[in-house]
């Protein structure tokens, strides 16, 4: 006991209420919570009690009766449902007496009276709950000689899930989760009794964001998963938990590969971050890793194409240009952009690299996120967010951006107490769960959110108790300055106010800490412009892809014509990769281990599961090996090396020291000292009447590379196109589908039209990165806020 | 043989050709309750009334109303009344009768029941099928509206109430009371586990919620009118009042009683010459079913119980919804064990493994001796699987379902097999019915299943 | 195919104010939806869902659950025999067969001029006046072989019409009172303050 703990005294004369329940499991005595289902305790206390129906993340149904046991109470003995039951004190409970056992073996029996039995062929054999149950709680051999009943076999209920109903035990799982969890009641029981089905709708599938999850959990092999069938059998599967870096949510998953190939994620419950679920882009990327399209060897420009070399040629090339351009220019010539698909510890080593050769203009964002400064406001856990009484979202849709943040975010508004205030240019997903959802045109959300917060009613539901902004870049086509300032109105209003910040890409937030971030050099923005303008002659791309990915497109082409060196750290040949002059293959996700940094700033680890492609190294290895082709020693040469300094340089890395510490949960890295937003709201200029303010976020499946290189997401992308009111484009004169002209900033793109009012009057909405005409021709990034003339060609 | 008597209290207008108008209910003195209850008397007066009435709920669990209504936790608002017109029960016909004769009773009752209450809203769920049922009661409620029967400060007084009428589409699970919460939430019927969904305290929209039989409610402007004891006085002291009954099948007059509740015996229903006069072509009782499909059977020895709750409650069956079916000793005990327990396979909501699973393999077990398939082992079989929908296989029954309907599905076969088990080992050796019983089936086949 | 006419929407409109939540006049609007076409159609789902703000999966989950509820057309007159065991005790099946025998199809089936289906069913509540059937919902009792053939007679020659509407009208009569919802809860709170 440590000296802080209290002292140890004697009861006190009035026993503190007890805090727990006293039952008896199979005649052991057990302390369980009050409220807690009887098939958690059982559970808890080591009785397994078979189920099916029953999913701790989801409200209990009692519908397959699979989990009964005998319960002794004052009125004597009953048989109950575990899951449905709570637990009450002095309960006796038996989950093996005859009649449990009984009734367990009879319900197992009825349940497999209509299943096809077709296991061998089944693609959740060897991990059926069914099959399992049935050997260890079933009656042994069906007595049941009736025609079984028959459906056509498995029908594509979306894009990527397929439903045999056969299989189907009808436990309501995928059903309960698509409208209580995800919100999308795409699929219902249909008909009654005995010809109870799971359907879609006619013509309406299954279009969820987070249909896979229907896929693990479906507890037989009734519902399965396009990517993942006929791929491997369980009994090959090895498996090793790790987490999610496709955004910054940091699902944890386990990546499960057969014959060094990934074969499929599965969502892992952290009580933290996503409670098992996962969302499809996350869950079915992993075909991107093992792409045709990957690149396990360097490449170097000869005679002007990218061609195979050696390691050694590759690192020397690329030495010789950096020391080239320092020895000339000086190291301000050289920009490092990117660094947030990697690792913490690859972008520790990065920044040491550039620590070493003085390089301080270095961003691990390409100018679509925020201010790193956000990083240092008081911060919030998704959990402190959920818990929250009031959320005040400055967000993209997270449905698109962040969808298991959504889910979490919706369960606390539909489930507890929290009320969700949204400040948006168009309904997101949120907005229909939301206590108030407010519009506003980019530019003037801190206006409009100072307004609003001086209302009677809102500012009453900020005194309620605690408030957390949930910040992002909801406009890419808007100066992310504005979403400051309105997160500084809210601090304003309520001093105490926490943030949690929302950018999307896997790691910004680690990369940041570990210093790739322009605090003292220029950001993307600024260091396009100097290469633009020839002062920047040599840019490294760890990972990024800037002519795809920066809004102001046109800026990143200028830079790119005038830039002299293009070095790329990479697992494809992108479009900016393919400038290059060096370029040099990373390991990719699930081929190095590290740790990352989601939104909320928890570190936690990822894991390698398969040999690289080719000859390809983990990014941190590049740099130390860089690093010494120009002389320079980072003193690495192992990854635990690695760890160590990192964790021990880098203050709010330090509680990963501990390699225990960034498994599964993982851990908070240290906030630094808390910094205030002081400067006052401002708004844009306003809009000239018959202009359209453009607005520009993205939406899930884009043509982002781990998107497109992934066969079964790529053809989700949609084509693009601008979203109109339907009030605007009427008066526009513009039917659905008609395209029009989009000009702004002495550029213009043509684009179909979509109706949608779930856009503002007055702004136009564009899905970023989709099939078709690029909106980002219009964007410029040190524009506030976008006006453009809109008219029907 | 004397058969006791009693007035007609909900029946009382079946004979007035218009007794179904506000005209002709007000002319035989309706609605005087409700103005008694509004002017003169507290809502706890009323609920006191209900209860000293003792009156049994007459949907089929005979839980007493009034007890029930005390349940209502106080002070939690918007609350409910619900009143259960979905009337499926096979053998059932009495909530149908007095929907469509007497609508403006059974909405005084709902009225009177509201204030008592304090209920702002009463849903009245009507079988779907029932299109007259449904005219008849949106007619009246119109009217009702319309005189300031129901609606805002009703008769004067400062209680208002709004009754909607809703009605089903065709799903006997429904009138189970949880289930019928979820259709008029606009779900599939599907029941809620109880506890923790009690409707009394999270019933419809999770609100507090009384839910009532059609002929409970019809019975309270009565109960009002004349005092709850008056009411108890009529029949026996363990099951008060009048009550309905419906009888069906081998006899020669079927029909709709309402007879003194708790004293009348089954013999006195079946045979006195008010009642059925005998069965059909001078035959004995073979068996009866007491009190709807879902009751276990009763035989000749049970011929002179009383219609009293507690006595039949002790005799292993129910009088359930007040549906008595008589056999006669030509009837094919087989066919007829099928035909109930199909009818529960076709109307499992689906929502448990042994009742969804369960019935339905019953069902195909009998189908198969009936069509001359049976095997000697599928006797034990039909009790194996009975066991596992109801462990026990006893009354009242033990359940691993939701609801009693899963268990339902095993009283036939229970009753059925064990008093004549003989004719179902006829069935599987011959494949026909034994000598002198009757196939219910034109020609040899059922053309359905 | 057929989205609710204006007329109905109003209808529509009226019931769902009946209600605390819109989801609760799904069955009556389904029910609209089967009046204005016989059967609940496609589109009449996907429209019934925008007016209550569901999702049309939804709509067809608690449609599919109800037996009333036809998604294909069915005959303009649907007759529903009673089986259950209280018709079964008096000749249910005979009468079942005959009426398959004399129009010709089987249960379940529809004659081939649209006019009429037949459907075997549970109890109708109408035990005490076995054999019973509905036509339409609209009850005949004690039906012998003569008296079915006798109405299909009478139904060809339009002699029912005014007793028998079309299949999917059910009840002629309809409640008329829209209720104003929102202050149900705290007006009932407040007549109980009064007392
Ligand atoms: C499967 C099942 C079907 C039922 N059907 C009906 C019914 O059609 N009508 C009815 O009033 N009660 C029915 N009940 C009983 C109701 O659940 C409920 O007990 C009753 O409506 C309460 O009213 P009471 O207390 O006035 O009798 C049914 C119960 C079950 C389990
Ligand atoms: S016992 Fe049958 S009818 Fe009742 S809830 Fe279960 S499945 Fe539905
Ligand atoms: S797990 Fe309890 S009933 Fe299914």
């Amino acid at each position: 006991m440590t000296d802080t703990a209290a002292p140890k005294t004697t009861a006190p004369a009035t026993a503190a209420p007890k805090t727990t329940v006293s039952v008896t499991i199979n005649g052991r005595a057990v302390e369980a919570k009050p409220g807690q289902l009887l098939i958690d305790a059982c559970e808890h206390s080591g009785a397994f009690v078979p189920h099916f129906c029953y999913h701790p993340r989801m409200s209990p149904v009692g519908m397959c009766r699979q989990c009964i046991v005998e319960v002794e109470g004052p009125r004597g003995k009953a048989l109950v449902v575990s899951c449905m039951t709570p637990v009450a004190e002095g309960q006796v409970v038996s989950t093996t007496s005859e009649p449990a056992k009984r009734a367990q073996e009879g319900v197992l029996e009825l349940l497999l009276a209509n299943h096809p039995l077709d296991c061998p062929v089944c693609d959740k054999g060897g991990e059926c709950p069914l099959q399992d149950q049935a050997f260890s709680h079933g009656p042994g051999e069906s007595r049941y000689v009736e025609e079984k009943r028959h459906y056509e076999k498995p029908i594509p209920i979306s894009d990527l899930v397929y439903l045999d109903r056969e299989r189907c035990i009808l436990c309501d799982r995928c059903t309960r989760f698509a409208s209580e969890v995800a919100g999308d009641p795409l699929i219902s029981f249909t008909s009654r009794g005995n010809n109870t089905q799971v359907m879609t709708f006619p013509d309406e599938p299954f279009s969820s964001y987070f249909s896979g999850n229907t896929v693990q959990i479906c507890p037989v092999g009734a519902l399965t998963a396009s990517p993942y069938r006929f791929k491997a059998r369980p009994w090959d599967l090895e498996q090793v938990e790790t987490t999610c870096t496709t955004c910054s949510v940091g699902c944890r998953t386990v990546v499960q590969s057969s014959r060094d190939e990934i074969v499929r994620y599965q969502g892992v419950d952290v009580e933290s971050v996503n409670w098992g679920w996962l969302c499809d882009r996350g869950r079915f990327n992993f075909e991107s890793v093992n792409s045709k399209n990957r690149i396990g060897t360097p490449l170097v420009r000869k005679d002007g194409s990218l061609t195979e070399t050696t390691w050694a040629s590759a690192l020397d090339a690329a030495g010789r240009t950096l020391r080239v351009v320092i020895n000339d220019k000086g190291a301000g010539a050289v920009g490092i952009i990117g660094g947030a698909r990697g690792t913490n510890e690859d972008a520790y080593a990065w920044a040491r690299f550039a620590d070493a050769l003085g390089i301080t203009a270095r961003d691990a964002q390409l100018g679509d996120g925020l201010p790193a400064e956000v990083f240092s406001l008081p911060q919030a856990t998704i959990a402190e967010t959920c818990a929250s009484s009031t959320i005040i979202l400055l967000a993209p849709d997270l449905k698109e951006e962040l969808p298991v943040l959504y889910l979490r975010l919706r369960d606390a508004a539909e489930k507890r107490k929290t009320r969700i205030i949204e400040f948006s240019s168009r309904a997101s997903g949120l907005s229909d769960y939301a206590w108030k959802s407010i519009r506003h045109e980019p530019g003037d959300q801190p206006r409009v959110v100072s307004e609003a917060l001086a209302s009677a009613e809102i500012a009453a539901q900020l005194a309620r108790g605690n408030v957390t902004v949930v910040v992002g870049r909801g406009n890419l086509a808007e100066s992310p300055e504005f979403a400051l300032l309105a997160v500084g109105a809210v601090m304003n209003a309520k001093p105490d106010t926490r943030v949690l910040p929302v950018v999307r890409r896997g790691n910004v937030r680690g990369a940041a800490t570990a210093g790739l971030s322009p605090s003292a050099g220029g950001d993307t923005n600024s260091i396009l412009a100097a290469a633009a303008a020839g002062k920047v002659e040599c840019i490294v791309l760890l990972g990024a892809d800037p002519l795809v990915d920066m809004p102001d497109a046109d800026l990143a082409r200028r830079a790119f014509a005038s830039v002299k060196h293009i070095i790329a750290v990479d697992t494809f040949v992108t479009e900016s990769a393919r400038h290059a002059e060096v370029f040099l293959p990373a390991a990719a996700y699930a081929e190095k281990v590290g740790t990352t940094t989601n939104c909320e700033g928890r570190i936690s680890d990822i894991a390698q599961k398969i040999t690289t492609a080719g000859t390809a190294r983990p990014d941190w290895m590049i740099a130390a090996e860089l690093a010494l082709e120009l002389g320079t020693d980072l003193g690495i040469s192992s990854y635990a090396e690695l760890h160590d300094a990192m964790t021990a340089n880098v203050p709010a890395f330090s509680p990963a020291a501990d390699a225990k510490a960034v498994r599964h949960e993982g851990v908070v890295a240290v906030h630094p000292s808390p910094v205030r937003i002081t400067a006052t709201p401002k708004a844009a200029a306003p809009r000239l009447s018959h202009h359209f303010r453009l607005l520009v976020s993205r939406v899930l499946y884009d043509r982002a590379t781990g998107t497109a290189e992934s066969p079964s997401l790529a053809p989700l992308a949609r084509d693009a196109a601008v979203h109109l009111h339907p009030g605007d484009a009427q008066r526009l004169g513009v039917p659905a589908g008609a395209d029009v002209r989009i000009a702004a900033n002495g550029a213009a793109v043509v684009l179909p039209v979509v109706l949608d009012d779930s856009v503002a009057r007055g702004v136009a909405f564009v899905p970023f990165n989709q099939r078709g005409s690029d909106i980002r021709q219009v964007i410029r990034h040190d524009v506030p806020v976008t006006d453009a003339v809109v008219e029907a060609v | 043989m004397s058969v006791p008597t009693g007035p007609r209290i909900i029946t009382s207008r079946f004979d007035v050709a218009d007794g179904h108008t506000y005209a002709g209910y007000v002319r035989t003195g309706g609605y005087a309750s409700l103005r008694k209850a509004l002017s003169s008397m507290t809502p706890q007066q009323v609920h006191d009334e209900v209860k000293a009435a003792e009156i049994q709920g007459r949907g089929g669990a005979g839980f007493p109303a009034g007890t029930k209504w005390g349940f209502l936790p106080a002070d939690v608002h918007p609350r409910y009344l619900v009143i259960n017109g979905d009337e499926s029960e096979p053998g059932t016909y009495k909530d149908r009768m007095l929907m469509e004769l007497d609508p403006h009773q059974l909405i005084e009752g709902i009225v009177i029941a509201c204030y008592a209450l304090n209920a702002a809203q009463a849903f009245l769920y009507v079988r779907g099928e029932m299109a007259l049922a449904q005219e008849r009661l949106a007619q009246a409620l119109n009217e009702a509206y319309a005189n300031n029967m129901v609606g805002k400060n009703i008769c004067g007084s400062n209680f208002s109430v709004d009754v909607t009428l809703t009605w089903g589409a065709g799903a006997y699970i429904v009138g189970e009371e949880t289930a019928l919460i979820e259709s008029l939430e606009g779900e599939r019927g599907m029941p809620r586990l109880k506890p923790p969904f009690f409707p009394a305290v999270k019933g419809l929209y999770m609100q507090p919620t009384i839910v009532n039989n059609v002929e409970t409610l019809a019975n309270v402007p009565y109960i009002v009118g004349k005092g709850g004891s008056e009411f108890k006085s009529l029949g026996a002291p363990t099951s008060t009042g009048m009550r309905m009954f419906a009888v069906s099948g081998h006899v020669n007059k079927p029909g709709v009683f309402e007879v003194p509740n708790g004293v009348t015996t089954f013999r006195m229903l079946f045979e006195a010459p008010e009642y059925c006069g005998g069965v059909r072509n001078g035959g004995k009782v073979k068996a009866f079913i007491p009190g709807g499909a879902s009751a276990m059977w009763f035989f000749p020895e049970h011929l002179d119980m009383a219609l009293d709750k507690p006595t039949v409650d002790k005799a292993g069956s129910m009088l359930g919804s007040g549906a008595i079916v008589v056999m006669d000793d030509t009837t094919d005990m087989v066919a007829a064990c099928w035909r109930i327990v199909r009818f529960f396979a076709r109307e499992s909501c689906g929502k448990c493994t042994p009742c969804r699973e369960g019935t339905t393999w019953l069902e195909r077990v009998l189908k198969r001796m009936l069509d001359g398939h049976g095997r000697p082992e599928d006797i034990d079989l039909l009790f194996e699987v009975s066991e596992s929908i109801s462990p026990g296989i006893a009354w009242p029954p033990r359940q691993t379902t939701i609801c009693p309907l899963g268990p339902s599905a095993v009283s036939p076969i229970a009753s059925a097999v064990r008093r004549f088990r003989h004719e179902f080992e006829h069935y599987i050796e011959h494949g026909r019915p034994i000598n002198g019983v009757e196939s219910p089936f034109h020609a040899n086949a059922v053309s359905h299943a | 195919m057929s989205r609710l006419t204006d007329e109905r929407v109003k209808t529509a409109q009226e019931i769902i104010g009946r209600f605390p939540r819109k989801k609760s006049a799904l069955i009556p609007l389904l029910h609209l939806a089967q009046e204005q076409d016989g059967y609940v159609a496609q589109d009449a789902m996907v429209h019934i869902a925008e007016l209550l703000d569901l999702a049309p999966a939804e709509v067809y989950g608690t449609a599919s659950f109800y037996e009333m509820f036809k998604f294909h057309p069915v005959g303009k007159y649907c007759i529903n025999v009673c089986t259950n065991i209280s018709c079964q005790l008096v000749g249910a099946w005979n009468l079942l067969h005959h009426a398959e025998e004399h129009l010709g199809i089987k249960s379940g089936g529809t004659t081939d001029d649209g006019l009429f289906s037949i459907e075997d069913v549970e109890c109708i509540a109408a035990c005490t006046e076995a054999p019973a059937l509905q036509v339409n919902y609209r009850y005949r009792y004690k039906v012998t072989p003569e008296a079915f053939d006798a109405m299909i007679t009478d139904l060809q020659n339009g002699k029912l019409t005014g007793e028998v509407p079309p299949h999917g009208t059910l009840a002629t009569v309809r409640q008329e009172t829209t209720t104003a919802w929102s202050n149900r809860g705290s007006e009932a709170q407040a007549q109980v303050d009064a007392r």
